[in-house]
């Protein structure tokens, strides 16, 4: 070990010590009265940020390969700080309003955190496993933090038990991937295969092993089961924050693991990865129209978009078009991230205690009430169904085009499908909040204004400069040796 | 090859008949008069009182659960010390921080009342 690889992990390295801190600054200082800790934890997290960016532009790797730094690692874990900068934001009031405010939320915030920025960084398997670990653990507590109740009690139990489950097929998927070629590292599975002493069927089942695992955590089908009752069940603030962190630092690990070391498998696993992900767009957004309740929709379409994400994937094996697809999936991840905290914003506004206000019909008259508001959630609604000028249009037009370029143009078609039969939905709330009269009863606290004013605006104003921030992802894309 | 195992399938058969055949013959031929006090379960001469499944205080659980964090964390001192003279100064300061981080989830439950019975 060297001062250079501490500095390639310096962001966690200060991120971990500084919730760890934090802990003993609650329990000593702060004690019951709340304010303290939400600030510290944001300002840990961009202190974090400013160190993560001070590494913009450079490539290596660390603890004997064991990590790397390269413009996808950067990218991401901007992107996991930003994530938790706003679920803290989303949070603040929200959890006082609940009755259910501990200042944990934040701490275990932040380690989760720290588990995603290990998983952008991991360049070996045995790291991605641990990353995955460190990811899940705080949110299966974060799940069941609206205690003692008994839908956050059954989803924190169901998030916890299947993700022990998945976490098994990876385990087990990294042992097959070791046993087919005696090393866990991905550069090192990558000079085993061109040399011709790996057992390409024995890597193959390890590598499907560890798509079943993270598939898990992305949601895709048929492994989605369990989110529509996670993210109903869990706070608001903890499911916006997991159904883009958590989904995001599924996908890193999907995209290093697939692209960077497994391209020669393409012609058994890019199949598969075709049929997931259209199984994933049709049944989330088919099954979405005939949910009632707001935070089961945007459930269904979490998994709908970790469908659009899966499509990019399916191109890994082709080097000519992999690059593009790696920037235009983080693209997306992007344009997913600011439209998702934007409608969970304006969820958790209408959200009463009891589970109450959640249900669509109470989004009636929003329109004539706050006008704002909703008109921040249609912007959020247009983009989610990828309707210009917004993120979620762009965001689209970048995968089709790489999934195009791949030559899959069947996939193609299905995700425009299906885009289709989204706006359905995502149109029906806009009429709801519009069209129909009704008292809705909002908590319009400043943060949660402020996150949905920005983020609507971002949505828009983004997709207008789209350009330049495609490219600094298509920088992003994975140098890995 | 399979065949150097054969000696030890020959002692598991045996060694499986014959305690079948034991319980089989004790079984069959042995006398039965049972009466209240040879079926109740033995208690070390005690008359059992209540049933066998009886309700624990649910503080049991947290102390378990926080024994088992601890104790499974202490395990990792020892390849540590096993490899303490290689490992040097560095393997030191590692252990420090390891130690702090437990301190930290300690002085956590301590002060959250994790410890305390009532």
């Amino acid at each position: 070990m060297n001062v250079q690889d501490l500095y390639a992990i310096s962001p966690l390295i200060v991120l971990v010590t500084w919730a760890t801190l934090l802990i003993l600054v609650d329990v000593y200082i702060i004690r019951d009265r709340n304010g303290g800790t939400p600030i510290l934890a944001a300002l840990g997290l961009l202190v974090a940020m400013g160190f993560a960016i001070a590494q913009t532009g450079q490539q290596y790797t660390a603890f004997n390969g064991m990590a790397v730094v390269d413009g996808f690692a950067i990218f991401l874990q901007v992107l996991f700080l930003g994530s938790g900068l706003v679920g803290i934001a989303l949070a603040y009031n929200y959890l006082q309003r609940m009755g259910i405010e501990r200042s944990e939320y934040y701490i275990l915030l932040l380690y989760s955190i720290s588990g995603m920025m290990l998983m952008a960084i991991a360049a070996d398997l045995i790291v991605v496993f641990l990353a995955l670990e460190l990811l899940s653990i705080p949110l299966y507590v974060l799940a069941g933090f609206g205690r003692p109740k008994v839908e956050p009690e059954e989803a924190a139990l169901k998030y916890f038990l299947l993700g022990a489950f998945a976490g098994g097929f990876v385990v087990y998927g990294i042992a097959l991937a070791f046993g087919a070629t005696a090393t866990t590292s991905l550069a090192g599975i990558v000079q085993a295969v061109n040399a011709g002493s790996a057992n390409l069927t024995l890597l193959s089942i390890g590598a499907a092993l560890i798509l079943i695992g993270l598939g898990f955590k992305v949601a895709a089908v048929p492994f989605h089961m369990w989110t529509p009752d996670v993210y109903q069940g869990a706070p608001s603030a903890v499911t916006a924050f997991m159904s883009v962190g958590a989904k995001a630092g599924g996908f890193a690990a999907l995209l290093r693991v697939f692209v960077s070391a497994l391209p020669e498998l393409a012609a058994d696993l890019s199949p598969v990865l075709w049929v997931l992900a259209a199984l994933t767009m049709i049944l989330g957004n088919v099954v979405a129209i005939a949910q009632g309740n707001i935070k089961r929709l945007l459930a269904y379409s979490s998994i709908a978009h970790a469908g659009y994400i899966l499509m990019a994937l399916v191109v890994f094996g082709n080097t000519q078009v992999s690059s593009d697809a790696v920037a235009a999936a983080l693209f997306y991840l992007v344009a997913y991230a600011v439209t998702s905290f934007g409608a969970w914003a304006v969820v958790i506004a209408l959200e009463k205690a009891e589970q109450k206000g959640l249900a669509l019909d109470d989004y009636a008259g929003l329109g004539r009430k706050y006008p704002g508001l909703a008109a921040a959630m249609a912007v959020f609604m247009l983009s989610f169904t990828g309707v210009p000028p917004t993120l979620g249009f762009v965001g689209k037009l970048y995968l089709f085009r790489t999934v195009l370029e791949g030559g899959f143009i069947w996939l193609a078609v299905i995700g425009v499908l299906t885009s289709l039969v989204s706006a359905y939905y995502y149109l029906r709330i806009v009429v709801i909040m519009y069209m129909r009269d009704g008292d809705p009863q909002v908590h319009a606290e400043p943060w949660l204004r402020l996150t949905a004013g920005v983020t609507a605006v971002a949505t828009v104003v983004l997709s207008l400069y789209a350009g330049p921030l495609f490219a600094w992802a298509s920088q992003a894309v994975l140098k890995l040796f | 090859m399979l065949i150097e195992y054969l000696p030890i399938a020959i002692l598991l058969v045996i060694s499986t008949g014959l305690a079948a055949l034991i319980v089989w013959i004790g079984n069959t031929f042995g006398p039965r008069r049972p009466t209240l006090r040879k079926s109740l379960p033995y208690e070390s001469g005690m008359n059992p009182i209540g049933p066998g499944t009886r309700r624990m205080p649910v503080r049991f659980y947290l102390v378990a659960v926080l024994f088992i964090l601890f104790d499974i964390e202490v395990v990792f001192f020892l390849p540590w010390a096993i490899v303490f003279r290689q490992l040097g100064l560095f393997g030191l300061i590692e252990m420090f921080v390891f130690i702090f981080i437990l301190l930290v989830g300690y002085v956590y439950a301590w002060k959250k009342g994790a410890l305390e019975w009532e």
